[in-house]
Parts: structure tokens; sequence; C-alpha cells
């Protein structure tokens, strides 16, 4: 068993408008089973940032409790990082957020973590609208304890303990929708051509974005007959259509024909251009969005790619209408405008 | 592309960069893993078994196989592959054990072999086990060709040498030495069942300028020389010297007159220094040992006053490429230089001679006077006459010598049995599978970070006293441990089985240097762009596998795999696995 990764990478690695090689963007060695679907998303993430040239250290990463939890330790090495309690990551990346609005919230979930004993908190942080990319790596069971069942996992499920599962599953992608919030994805660890597409644009939209990415437990939850392992899922899915993201500096080159493309100019001038095979979505439509997830599910089928997507979303700062500068920034000038200004207000509400 | 055909030895063989490099095909990666294992005797003989004179080539081997090195490409220094060789023999214990049993009954075929350097001797060590009578024949006074005449024992030691050569002679050979063979034909008339030549290229080039002849005794072929200094008809050289040529000729010649007496002593070449022949190391120890190397110096005349030589004259000229690269030396316009010196040693080059091979006897020769020999099975237009060496193709080295004699081992074998020569033995492969538990292996994985080791050096006041002091000390074994480790055992390959793999992606992430990809399949040229990394280095191949059930292929570039085991360590199902690879050429009597 290896312990460490060698240090020698290609040397023809592609480096980023910091300079920065793929590599500067990895973390420790995987500690997760072999084939895991969590280190393949890991994998994404990676080359998401790497791709958006953002500098590590404004980038950080949060989590709950489980293997999905543990995985911000093996990328972005160089990033902010809390391993906060099972399932209270969202009320931390809220208190950080409102803290210093200039990071890049990172926030790294399992089924577990996000649907059964953070429930709470997540409906909360969707409903908030807060300003970050919010990623479920949804295996559909307890994978650090066990293997589980767990509250994602679809009815009649039947995991690597032999037993179908009794409850309807929950649809994290749907809940989200229908709790307000204005970025929803879903796709698949072993899918990489789809999702680091999404991350990109999870990662450039202001607001709440949410990608559930399916994610097998290869140990636990893997065998034929359950819907979260890979066999099934590639029996099962169906794209919305695929995403192209364009940074801002990159020309539009590529034309396509009207209606099936969109084009959503992002909050920093990048564009996402989605490419839709579904006919009857569409995406920046909550109503229609919550629908043809729905269809596909009531069919047994897995919807993924983009599903749904607020040009006009307004996040948490900008609902608060807090101070440009982040707080952390402010001086103790800025905070205690002193007794004059004290008794001004007093005034005012007197 | 199609699906990568690994059932063929030749594609898991040139993954072994160094071995596939290797004229003689050395199974490195075998070697350095006992040397790690303190398995000297064991390592050694895995080196005699395909080189034949580990502890000569140990010292002196031109190693093509270290800029094959995969170590280059994904670091900057190769493995000392070369100096780890002359750690087995150093540590070897006694091989008498390990050595071919020859037989007293012989099997009534007799040979001979014209010269007894390199590439002679391995013909003889290949067939002598088989029963044939061999006679050798030699005008040295002992065997070892040029290895003994040429190579200065400063770095070959005489002991080193004679220790390898002998166990050859010693192989119930008749030797003829100190004997000129004047006539091939003489030879085929003793009723040979076949002759093999291996007379070397023995001619040094001279440099015809005016003045040559008035400068008399103090200008010599370096060759001859060198040769005079070994066998101790020279025991000194004036103060001032002057070598001219940019090759390992050159460098012997000024190292060897540093310890003859030479103090000013100074190479000139006509080239750009980056463009000499003289290997990298050659130079280094050459300027260590405080010889200046005068590059883009054209010689151009011998200065004789009173009828003695007092210097040479050079033009300086700089090296213009043309797009092709090719180089035209264009003259500055600086005047002539003048150098000073009591003697010249032209060390510019060698040729062939064949005045001793009359050409009526069926031996064609071609181009350059030069035998017309076959390039695989080194039988010339006389069936029963073979070439091997730099007799065959011209100068080249040790141990192309070495692999020459054994295929002509092989065709002589052929030969004398009414077999085919063409009918060339496939070489011996295995794979056999690393894994020694879950995500385990039996050989070393992990990748060491250091540094190319350096080979210590006897201190400079002592080598330059004495020509026979060893410069190189050698690696002790500690850090020829060290070195070893280096090694990325590239033998053991990483061998995918499709109908295993569950796409999971976890081989690509996990892979240090992006090796792995699975895309749609495409030709090769749009492949090699659309890889994880992208693939440029043309040499080395990609493996494709068959189409998987998502309607990819997988395709790993071979160019800069670590060997590390990483992929196969996160492969939930073990499509990847790790498996050691043998490679071994055929040799005379071995085939199955
Ligand atoms: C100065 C110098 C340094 C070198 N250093 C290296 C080095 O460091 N590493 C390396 O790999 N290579 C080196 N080489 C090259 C290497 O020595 C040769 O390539 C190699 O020895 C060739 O082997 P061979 O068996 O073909 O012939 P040779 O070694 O040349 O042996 C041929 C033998 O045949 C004898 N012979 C020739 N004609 C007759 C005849 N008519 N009758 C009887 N005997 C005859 C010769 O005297 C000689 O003993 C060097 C060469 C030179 C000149
Ligand atoms: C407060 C608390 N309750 C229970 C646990 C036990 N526990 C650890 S991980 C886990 C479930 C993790 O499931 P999920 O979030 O889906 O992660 P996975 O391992 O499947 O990636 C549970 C219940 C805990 N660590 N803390
Ligand atoms: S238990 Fe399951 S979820 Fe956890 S690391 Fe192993 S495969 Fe991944
Ligand atoms: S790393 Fe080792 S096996 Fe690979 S080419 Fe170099 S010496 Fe040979
Ligand atoms: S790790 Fe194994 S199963 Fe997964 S993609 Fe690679 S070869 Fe296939
Ligand atoms: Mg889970």
């Amino acid at each position: 068993m290896s312990y460490q990764k060698p240090k020698f990478r290609h040397p023809d690695l592609a480096v980023n408008e910091l300079g920065f090689t793929k590599a500067d963007y990895e973390g420790s060695l995987s500690t997760l089973c072999a084939g895991c679907g969590h280190d393949s998303i890991s994998g994404s993430i990676i080359r998401a940032c790497h791709e958006l040239s953002i500098p590590p250290h404004k980038i950080a990463k949060l989590s709950g409790i489980g293997c999905s939890s543990k995985s911000p330790a093996y990328f972005l090495g160089k990033s902010h990082g809390f391993n906060s309690v099972h399932g209270r990551m969202p009320s931390v990346v809220t208190g950080a957020a409102m803290a210093n609005r200039d990071l890049l919230y990172l926030g790294i979930s399992g089924d577990g973590d996000t649907a059964s004993i953070g429930m709470g908190q997540f409906a909360h942080v969707v409903r908030r609208n807060l300003n970050m990319v919010y990623i479920v790596m949804n295996n559909g069971c307890y994978g650090l304890t066990k293997g589980q069942d767990s509250a994602t996992a679809d009815e009649g499920s039947v995991s690597k303990k032999g037993d179908p599962n009794l409850f309807a599953g929950i649809d994290l992608a749907g809940l989200a929708l229908q709790l307000g919030a204005t970025f929803v994805a879903r796709s698949f660890s072993g899918d990489k051509e789809q999702l680091i597409p999404l991350i990109k644009a999870a990662m450039t939209h202001r607001g709440f974005a949410i990608i559930d990415v399916i994610s097998p437990c290869v140990t636990f939850n893997n065998n034929p007959e359950s819907t979260k392992s890979y066999e099934f899922f590639r029996d099962h899915a169906e794209a919305t259509g695929t995403v192209d993201f364009v940074p801002m500096r990159e020309e539009i080159k590529t034309r396509y024909p009207a209606g099936s493309t969109h084009e959503v100019t992002m909050h920093d001038g990048s564009v996402i251009r989605l490419h839709k095979t579904s006919q009857h979505l569409d995406p920046f439509n909550r109503v229609s969005a919550m629908r043809v997830l729905d269809e596909h599910r009531i069919k047994g089928d897995i919807l993924t790619g983009l599903i749904y997507l607020d040009k006009n979303s307004q996040e948490l700062h900008d609902v608060m209408q807090t101070s440009q500068r982040p707080l952390n920034e402010l001086s103790e000038d800025d905070l205690c405008p002193g007794n004059r200004l004290l008794k001004n207000i007093n005034a005012a509400l007197r | 592309m199609k699906p990568t055909d690994i059932k063929n030895p030749e594609y898991f063989h040139k993954v072994v960069d160094c071995q596939y490099a290797c004229p003689a095909h050395t199974p490195v990666p075998e070697y350095i893993r006992l040397i790690a294992a303190e398995r000297y005797t064991d390592a050694y003989m895995v080196n005699w078994q395909s080189n034949v004179f580990p502890g000569i080539l140990g010292r002196t081997c031109d190693r093509p196989c270290e800029p094959a090195c995969r170590r280059v490409r994904v670091e900057e220094e190769p493995v000392a592959i070369c100096r780890l060789k002359r750690v087995a023999a150093d540590n070897k214990g006694d091989i008498t054990a390990f050595l071919p049993k020859i037989p007293a009954k012989k099997n009534g075929k007799r040979i001979a072999l014209i010269g007894a350097g390199p590439a002679s001797l391995t013909v003889a060590r290949d067939l002598a086990p088989l029963g044939y009578s061999i006679d050798i024949y030699d005008n040295q006074f002992a065997g070892g060709g040029m290895m003994r005449s040429q190579i200065p024992s400063f770095r070959l030691p005489a002991g080193v040498l004679n220790e390898e050569v002998e166990l050859i002679l010693d192989m119930g050979l008749t030797v003829t030495f100190d004997t000129e063979v004047e006539s091939l034909k003489e030879i085929l008339d003793k009723d040979y069942d076949a002759v093999f030549v291996g007379t070397g290229a023995p001619r040094g080039r001279g440099l015809d300028l005016p003045g040559l002849k008035e400068a008399g005794d103090q200008v010599h072929l370096g060759i001859d020389w060198l040769a005079s200094v070994a066998f101790e008809h020279t025991d000194a050289i004036s103060k001032k010297v002057l070598v001219l040529g940019g090759g390992n000729t050159a460098m012997d010649c000024c190292r060897t007159s540093r310890r003859m007496g030479g103090e000013d002593v100074r190479v000139v070449v006509r080239s750009p220094f980056e463009d000499m022949k003289a290997s990298p190391w050659e130079k280094e120890d050459a300027m260590h040992e405080g010889i200046p190397i005068f590059d883009n110096h054209v010689p151009k005349e011998y200065v004789v006053e009173d009828g003695k030589l007092i210097g040479m004259k050079f033009e300086k000229v700089t090296a213009e490429y043309d797009e092709k690269g090719k180089r035209s030396l264009i003259p500055t316009g600086e005047g002539w230089v003048f150098m000073e010196a009591d003697v010249v040693l032209m060390a510019i080059g060698q040729d062939n001679a064949f005045p001793w091979i009359e050409r009526d006897i069926g031996v064609d020769f071609g181009r350059w006077d030069m035998p017309k020999v076959d390039k695989v099975t080194f039988q010339s237009t006389n069936k029963k006459v073979f070439f091997g060496g730099d007799a065959a193709f011209g100068p080249e080295n040790i141990i192309t010598a070495v692999a020459h004699g054994h295929q002509a081992a092989v065709s002589i074998d052929h030969f004398c049995n009414g077999k085919s020569v063409d009918d060339r033995p496939p070489p011996f492969t295995n794979l056999v599978s690393q894994k020694m538990g879950v995500h385990e292996w039996i050989y070393d994985n992990a990748v060491a970070d250091d540094k190319r080791y350096i080979v210590p050096l006897a201190p400079l006041e002592e080598t330059l006293k004495d020509r026979l002091v060893e410069v190189e000390l050698g690696f002790d074994e500690d850090t020829g441990y060290k070195e070893a480790e280096r090694c990325l055992n590239c033998d053991v390959q990483t061998v995918f089985e499709e109908a295993r793999c569950i796409e999971c992606d976890a081989c690509v992430d996990i892979c240090p240097t992006d090796c792995i990809t699975f895309t749609a399949n495409g030709r090769v040229g749009t492949l090699r762009e659309h890889l994880s990394a992208p693939a440029k280095n043309l040499d080395q191949d990609l493996y494709v596998s068959r189409i998987l059930p998502t309607k990819r292929v997988m395709v790993k570039d071979e160019d800069v795999c670590l060997h590390c085991g990483l992929c196969a360590e996160r492969c939930p199902t073990a499509a990847w696995d790790m498996q050691q690879f043998m490679y071994n050429v055929a040799k005379a009597g071995q085939e199955a």
C-alpha cells in the first residue's frame, strides 16, 4: 500500500493564468476505498479550480462528517478548510461567509450529512441563498459507518447488505428547487465531461448552487440492484443537455442554432452555454424544472445536467445589504462609530 | 486506434527503455533490484548472461541506456545504470558455480575466431559450452582487443580486464596470440566449419596537412600511440601536447598524456563543444584534469622550424546550421591562431582495413571497401564467414560488439547444424503478477525523489602521477543502494484487463503523471492531443484497450509512467495489475 504519491508530474501539464499546474490544487493522498466515486469528484474539483485559475488561498472548503466530508483533505491542499460537525456545515459556512464575503465557499457533504442529520440546516441555507457551492457526494448510504441506507436511497434499492429499502428516497435536487435554490444541477462522479463544467458554472454563480452528484460507494452500495451503482446509473441517466463553460476572457466562436442553445452571462462575465437535448425543460423556469425532474423520477430515470438557473439571483449579502467590505476587514472605528452617532440613532428611534 | 497487442513481446520490451536501448538488451531493472537486495552475485550473473563483461562495461560502457532512461523524462538525470553494473561486479562473490559447463566431449564442429576483442570473445562464450572446438587468433600478446590496447588503465584496470577475458579463454579455447593473420584463405584452408572475423577497426586516420612530413615522429596516430603506451613501448611524452579531435579517443589521448609527462596538454577540435563526439562525462573528466578544450579551431598546418615541430596553426570558425540541421563551419576571418607543441596526437577517427582478406574467396566488398555483411545474421557473402564488432560495420563500442557476437553465434550454430541462419529464435518472455496482498507488491513501488549520486574520484594528485591508478572509485554499497532505489522498475508493466473495468476513473485521478485517459477512440494523432496530458513523445507508444461499456477506450501514454502501481492500488476491481515482464534475448543453443 502506498502512503505517498510520487512528486513527479507530467512535464507538459497545462499551466493556468496564475502559473499553477493542476498539481498545485491537489491535496493529500486519499484514504477512501479504491474506486470510491468521491475521489473522482475530488478530481473534478481539482480540475475545475485549476481551469478557473482561482488562487487556492481564495477558496474555503467546509464539510460535515462522512467519507464524503473527509474528501476535502484530498483536494485543494493550499486552501482554507474546516471539517465541522455532522450535518452542521451549512451554519459554519453561513458564519464564515458573513464575516468574509471575499472567499469562494465550497461545501462538501454526503447524503447522510445533508438529507438525514443535516436536513434542517440544509433547508435554511438554501432558503437564504447563501453564496456558496454545495456539492453532495450522494451514494445512497452512510459509507463511513458501514453502509446503512440513507435518506436518498430509493425505495426498493438493495445495498450490499441485501434488504430492499422500505422508504421513498429524498430527491435533493427537487427539494432544493422547492426551497428556492438559484442553481440546481445533478451529475455523476464517473462523468467528468459533464461534471467539470457544472462545477465551474456553480463556482461563478452568485447565490446558492447545489450539485447533487451521484457517487457510488464501491464497498457497500455498488451491487447492480442498487440504484446508486455505477451500472444502474449508467443505464438510467438522462442528461438535460450539455453545458459548456466559457471563461470571461475567451472569445465565443461557435454558434449554435437558436432554440436549442442558451447562453447565460454570469456575474463575472463568463458565459455558460447550455445545449438542451430535453425539449420540455426550460432551465430558467422553476416550475418547468420541477415538473421535468418529477417526470423522470416517475419513469425511473435520473435526470442529470443543469436543471435550473435563476439569472436574477440575489444572494444573502445583497438581500441583507451588508457592507461591501468584508466584515473581518472592518476596523474597530468602523464597527464602533462612537457615542455621537449612537445618540443620533437613538434619537431617530424615539 | 486498434487495441494494443500486448502479446507481442516487443510491446512491453519497448516500455523498458534502458533494456530496449541496450544493444545486448540487458535486463537492467532486474539487476538493479538485485543490487538493492544486496544480491551482487546474482546481479552480476544477470549481466554476464547478456553483456559478458559486466566489470569492464561497468567502467567503460558507452551507456546508450542512460539517455534513454525514463528518469530523464520525469526528472533530469538518468539512473546511473552503468556505474551500478560496476557495484555488482565489485561486490560479487564466487561465480564459478554459475558458469556454464564446458563439455569434455566436443560436438565435432571447429570454428576459428580472428581477433580476440569483445566480439570474438562473445562468440566463444556462447559456443564453447555447446561443444564447439574454437581456435582464436590475435596479433596482440593477450586477449581483449582494444579494451586492452586502447582503453587506458586509469579507466579500466588490467585486473578487471584480465578476469573477464580469462573466464572465456579458459573455456577450452585454443589460443594463438602474437600472430598476425595475413590471409583469410589460409584460415579457410584449415577446413573450419565457420570463421568469425572480429578484427575491429584498427587503422587510425591521419591528418595530412602541410608540414606533416617534416614533423616526422613528433606527430602520432592517437590509437597507435595509446597502444604503445598500453604495451609499454612508450613511457613518456614531451611537455607540450596538442590532441586533435573531439571523440573519446581524443579524451583518452589527452588524459594519458597528462600522466606521461605532458604539462600543457590541449584538445583542439573543429566543431563546437556541444557537437563533439566524446561523451559528456569524458569531456568533464578531461577538463577536471586541467585539460582545456579549444573548439571551433580547424587545423591548417604543422609548423616546423629547423627540422623540429614547434606547433600548429588553426583557423577559427563558427558553426552555422541550415534548416535541415546540416552544419557548415564558416571562417571568422580573424586570422590563423598558432599553438605551441612538442607533439601532436591525431585522434580524428578510425577505419577498417582488410588487406589480409583475399578478394577472390567469395567475401564480397562494397562501399568504403567494407565487406557485405547481413545486418541480422552477420553472415558475409561467403556463407562460412561471419563478421561482427567494429569489423562488421565500422567503429562502435564494446556493448555493440557483444550484441553482434551473440547474434553471430546464433547464426554460426544454425549454420553448423544445417539450419537456416534467417530463422531467428524468439526472445524468452514471461509476465508475472507482482501482487502480494491487497495493494501490496513484491517490488518496491515507492518512487525515490533523490537526484543522481556522484561517483567519488581518487585525488587528482595521485591519479595524474600514475597512469595505472583508477580514477573512479565506484559507488560504495550504501550509495549503490540509494542509486538503485532511483530506478523506476520499468519492467513492472501496467497490464489492463478491460472486462474488469467499471470505469470509475480512480486510476485516472490517482496517476501522478496523468498517463491514463478514458475517451472516445480516434486516430493516433487525434488521440495523442486529447489525452489528460498531451502525448508529445512519439517514440513512446499508446496502450489502447478494446471498447468499454461506455463506448470509450482506455488510453495509456507509456511516456512518463512511473510504474508506481498507484493505478492498480486504486482500482477497485484489479482491472490494472502490475506484472513483471521478463525479456531475454535467446542465445545460441538456447532455443525452445
Ligand atoms: C581510444 C579508444 C577508447 C575506447 N574507449 C571505449 C570505451 O570506453 N567504451 C567502449 O564501449 N568502447 C570504447 N572504444 C571502442 C571499443 O574499444 C571497440 O568498439 C571494441 O573494442 C570493438 O571490439 P571488436 O571485438 O570488434 O574489436 P577489437 O576490440 O578492435 O579487437 C580486434 C582485435 O583483433 C586484432 N586484429 C586485428 N587484425 C588482426 C589480424 N589481421 N590478425 C590478428 N589479429 C588482428 C586486434 O589487434 C584486436 O586485438 C574505444 C576505442 C578507442 C580507439
Ligand atoms: C452527530 C453524529 N451522529 C452520527 C455520527 C455517525 N456518522 C458518521 S458518518 C455518518 C453518515 C455519513 O453518511 P454520508 O454523509 O452519506 O457520508 P458517506 O460516508 O456516505 O460519504 C454517521 C451517521 C456522527 N459522526 N456524528
Ligand atoms: S465506504 Fe463507500 S463511501 Fe466510504 S470510501 Fe469506501 S467506497 Fe467510498
Ligand atoms: S528507470 Fe530503471 S528501468 Fe526505467 S529506464 Fe531507467 S534504469 Fe531502466
Ligand atoms: S480504477 Fe479500475 S475500474 Fe476504475 S476506471 Fe480505472 S481501471 Fe477501471
Ligand atoms: Mg453517503
